[in-house]
């Protein structure tokens, strides 16, 4: 049998606080064999990158190595003095982390950042050095790379800053790369590539690879084996295709079980085709915004030239009442916009947007519909909710406002009825947001949208800040909710796989441009735009695993 | 969606957590406890406020009526007696007066000028900041270059400035009751900028999130917005710079007095002892000048180090 690469045993991470410890890696052991790639899984707070700094050596301040080794070859590491531990990295262990935009220097060139990282741990000259950093740029993907490296890392988009990392971490030839959610920053078509790019170049070196990620999906399609954390520990690890398809450990079985797919789900009732009729609850028409680039105060009182940038172009849909309408979109495709211009924050530079018959962008009467009728849930729970007001004013605020309650004792009893329904307990009215977690947060804003007793809710990501098992509970409930009080929803969502659990019908946005609009079943069985289908091809899913 | 049924709800008991006891075991509390420095500088500051505001009961002699005064009591030094036989702990000045009253009764018109000051240029400075980051465009444009144009003046000036227009509006007779305001008022221009910025940026932070949309896709009033959400999250900051400013005004109302422009000499604040003291530093009477003065080093210093552990407390990246 041959040595593993990177040995890990009965690992504890320890940080001290004022009155207790808390061990944030307890008791792990696995192994990475040469030229493996090994999936470490968990949902926040497992442990998991906690783990890989160990294993770099990385871990921040009060925290420290408890107990427990970490062999790489076989040669004890963990108790290295700090200098040793620094020629390890980069040397012998690579790193690429999760948002490109921070570990790049971007004072340097590209080309700068390599020759420097190949010079210091291999014994080149300047020209090798840089003939080297344009091989490995160009074998990671990176077109024209012999004219490329010498720009700075903003000249570059994510996906290609991401793998410029990637062949900074591969520089030296390293044997173990420790990838801390390489693709989490990304678009799903850009994470695709970033993918197949960290393998094949970790395959071309023979480099093992310990990717650390949330995304089961990335693990299904990238890794050989996987470990499954949950609270510091390791629940299971076996290859990926056991784990998927028989997980054994009650805490696997639930985290696979939540994660929703783009494939059909089994027994759902094949919605009624999305009608483009006029008589559908929501109609938005034409809805166009533009924004004007360039400097704000002062300067706009300047004559001048004023360039215009369409960030939402001509985009029309309905939805019909106690239905969902999915918005699918990658980042700058103007699905945030057209929910802010639909909830009344962005006033649309032209369109129509009515609900219920009624313009709310009509000024008096349709401004007072609009805030009866329409809510909205945000996608981070930590901004959402005012970390000065007590649970109970934040939910009674809307009531307050649009007069529904008045008096004290009315208020509160709404208050915690509207609680038990988003299956909390009435008796956290008296708590600040910071006591709760994210997910239990989520449900406070849904109890907030549901307070002003809407009919029409826009879900704007209502679950990407959110682990896994908690977005399963959160969209069971907004499902259930919808049930009982025929609610509608927009629901706007870069995660395809929760669109298409959610939705009756789909829209795409791509560049402000709504390239398809339909039946989710039609668009996701058999999509008719090349972007949809290039989309649907680059989503990791569990369903997908070699 | 219906109207929530009301037969369901049964009474909720809600356990209130004691908000003393939550304040005992936040963060700042806990600060406070390991920053040695802090706790000796909030004992000074505590016993410093408590002379001033308890001068009346606790000041071996009242140094502003004529009829206690004695000239034969002028010029003792620090613990001795005079050859009227009145003992003075700290000396006595050249109208016979207990330099340790005159400090306590000058360190109420001392605290009373900075602390108004002070809530003043906060008022305006954390109103016009709020509104200008709040609304923007010109406005903000507006408030902002006015504050740009004031901060490159030197504070003290801008309170010259003040206290000279003023003493030109006010009639004679009317100028020395209306002078502690002036003076006030005075300071209180001279600093509301540096507050205006903080709240102005912060407010540009807050304006972006969510809970701000939320509260504005409900229609609520922008004021109210700024008010109840925006305001609370904003204080932070106001509540530094707040403390670091009243050291700032307390050294400039001391200033302005020891130039001869602040309060009267009939109801000396700390600054104007300094400068009655001063006269006489070379005659050999050292303790007219120095006891007021250290008195103010101590009063400015243990505000500025409460107002430095407040803004490392307050400061998350720094814990």
């Amino acid at each position: 049998m041959t040595e593993p690469v990177l040995s890990i045993k009965d690992l504890v991470v320890e940080f001290p606080f004022r009155d207790d410890v808390f061990r944030a890696v307890d008791g792990v052991s696995f192994d990475i064999m040469p030229g493996e790639v090994v999936g470490v899984v968990g949902e926040s707070g497992a442990g998991k990158s906690m783990t890989g700094s160990a294993v770099i050596g990385l871990i921040d301040r009060p925290g420290h190595i408890a107990g427990g080794e970490i062999r790489l070859k076989g040669e004890r590491i963990d108790n290295l003095p700090e200098a040793a531990r620094a020629k390890l990295r980069g040397k012998r262990i690579g790193m690429v982390f999760q948002d490109p935009l921070t570990s790049l220097n971007p004072l340097y060139t590209v080309g700068d950042q390599l020759v420097e990282t190949i010079r210091t741990h291999l014994p080149v000259s300047e020209a090798e050095a840089r003939q080297k950093a344009i091989d490995l740029l160009a074998e990671a993907g990176i077109p024209k790379a012999a004219e490329r490296i010498d720009s700075y890392p903003h000249q570059f988009s994510g996906g290609m800053r991401q793998r410029v990392v990637i062949a900074l971490a591969i520089a030296a030839g390293p044997e173990l790369i420790v990838a801390d959610e390489p693709t989490s920053a990304l678009d799903v078509s850009v994470q695709a590539q970033i993918i197949k790019v960290l393998k094949k170049l970790c395959t071309n070196h023979g480099a093992a690879v310990m990717l650390i990620t949330h995304d089961m999906g990335v693990i299904a399609q990238t890794a050989d084996r996987m470990v499954v954390m949950h609270q510091g520990k390791v629940v299971e690890t076996g290859t990926v295709g056991d784990i998927i398809r028989r997980p054994r450990e009650p805490y696997t079985i639930k985290l696979i079980n939540s994660i929703p797919t783009i494939e059909r789900k089994d027994g759902a009732a094949t919605p009624a085709p999305a009608a483009n009729d006029d008589g559908a609850y929501v109609q938005v028409k034409k809805l166009v915004k533009d924004y004007e680039i360039g400097g704000g105060g002062f300067l706009k009182l300047m004559p001048g030239k004023v360039e215009v940038f369409r960030a939402v172009n001509e985009v029309s849909f309905s939805i019909e009442k106690g239905k969902t309408f999915g918005l699918v979109g990658e980042s700058g495709s103007g699905k945030s916009t057209c929910a802010k211009m639909i909830v009344g924050l962005v006033r649309p530079t032209s369109g129509q947007i009515t609900v219920d018959g009624h313009d709310i962008w009509a000024s008096g009467a349709g401004h007072q519909e609009r805030r009866k009728r329409v809510q909205m849930i945000f996608q981070d729970p930590y901004a959402s909710l005012n970390p000065r007001w007590r649970v109970a004013d934040i939910i009674a605020e809307p009531m307050r406002t649009l007069g529904i309650a008045r008096n004290r004792g009315e208020v509160d009893d709404r208050v915690a009825e509207l609680l038990r329904r988003v299956r909390l307990d009435p008796v956290v009215m008296r708590k600040f947001p910071h006591e709760f977690s994210g997910g239990q947060r989520q449900r406070v804003a849904i109890a907030r949208a549901l307070s002003s007793q809407p009919e029409f809710i826009v879900c704007d990501e209502p679950t990407s800040a959110l682990d896994v098992s908690v977005q399963a509970q959160v969209l069971d409930l907004m499902s259930e909710l919808q049930a009982e009080f025929g609610l509608t929803y927009l629901l706007i969502s870069h995660n395809l796989a929760v669109v298409r659990q959610m939705s009756s019908s789909v829209g795409v946005l791509h560049n402000g441009v709504l390239v398809e609009n339909g039946p989710t079943d039609a668009i996701f069985d058999n999509p008719q735009a090349d972007y949809t289908r290039m989309l649907l091809d680059a989503v990791p899913d569990i369903s997908k695993v070699a | 969606m219906s109207d929530l049924p009301q037969t369901t709800a049964a009474p909720v008991v809600v356990p209130k957590t004691s908000r003393w006891k939550m304040f005992l075991r936040s963060d700042i509390v806990w600060s406070y406890r390991h920053s040695p420095i802090t706790i000796v500088a909030s004992i000074v500051a505590l016993l410093l406020v408590l002379m001033a505001i308890f001068a009346p009961w606790l000041a071996p002699y009242n140094p502003f009526n004529p009829a206690t005064l004695n000239l034969m009591d002028g010029f003792t030094p620090p613990n001795s007696t005079s050859f009227a036989g009145n003992y003075f702990a700290l000396g006595s000045d050249s109208q016979g007066r207990d330099v340790l009253s005159t400090i306590m009764y000058g360190l109420r018109v001392s605290l009373f000028v900075g602390l108004m000051a002070t809530l003043f240029a906060m008022v305006l400075g954390v109103s016009l900041g709020l509104v200008a980051g709040y609304v923007g465009g010109a406005l903000d444009a507006v408030i902002m270059r006015i504050a740009d144009v004031q901060l490159s003046f030197p504070a003290i000036l801008i309170a010259l400035l003040i206290f000279g227009i003023a003493r030109g509006i006010i009639p004679p007779n009317q100028q020395e009751g209306a002078a502690v305001w002036v003076l006030i008022i005075a300071i209180g221009l001279a600093n509301w900028a540096q507050f205006a910025r903080t709240v102005r940026g912060a407010t540009m932070v807050e304006r972006q999130k969510d809970y701000v949309a939320a509260a504005r896709i409900l229609g609520v009033n922008p004021f109210i917005v700024l008010l109840r959400h925006v305001l609370p999250n904003v204080t932070g900051p106001v509540l530094v710079i707040g403390t670091i400013g009243l050291a700032l005004a307390i050294i400039e109302e001391a200033t302005l007095s020891f130039l001869g422009v602040g309060v009267p000499p009939t109801q000396p604040s700390l600054g104007t002892l300094i400068r009655i003291g001063q006269q006489f530093l070379f005659s050999g009477e050292w303790w007219i000048l120095l006891f007021p003065a250290i008195t103010l080093v101590l009063l400015a210093l243990s505000v500025n180090l409460l107002g430095d552990w407040l803004r490392d407390a307050l400061n998350p990246k720094l814990r």
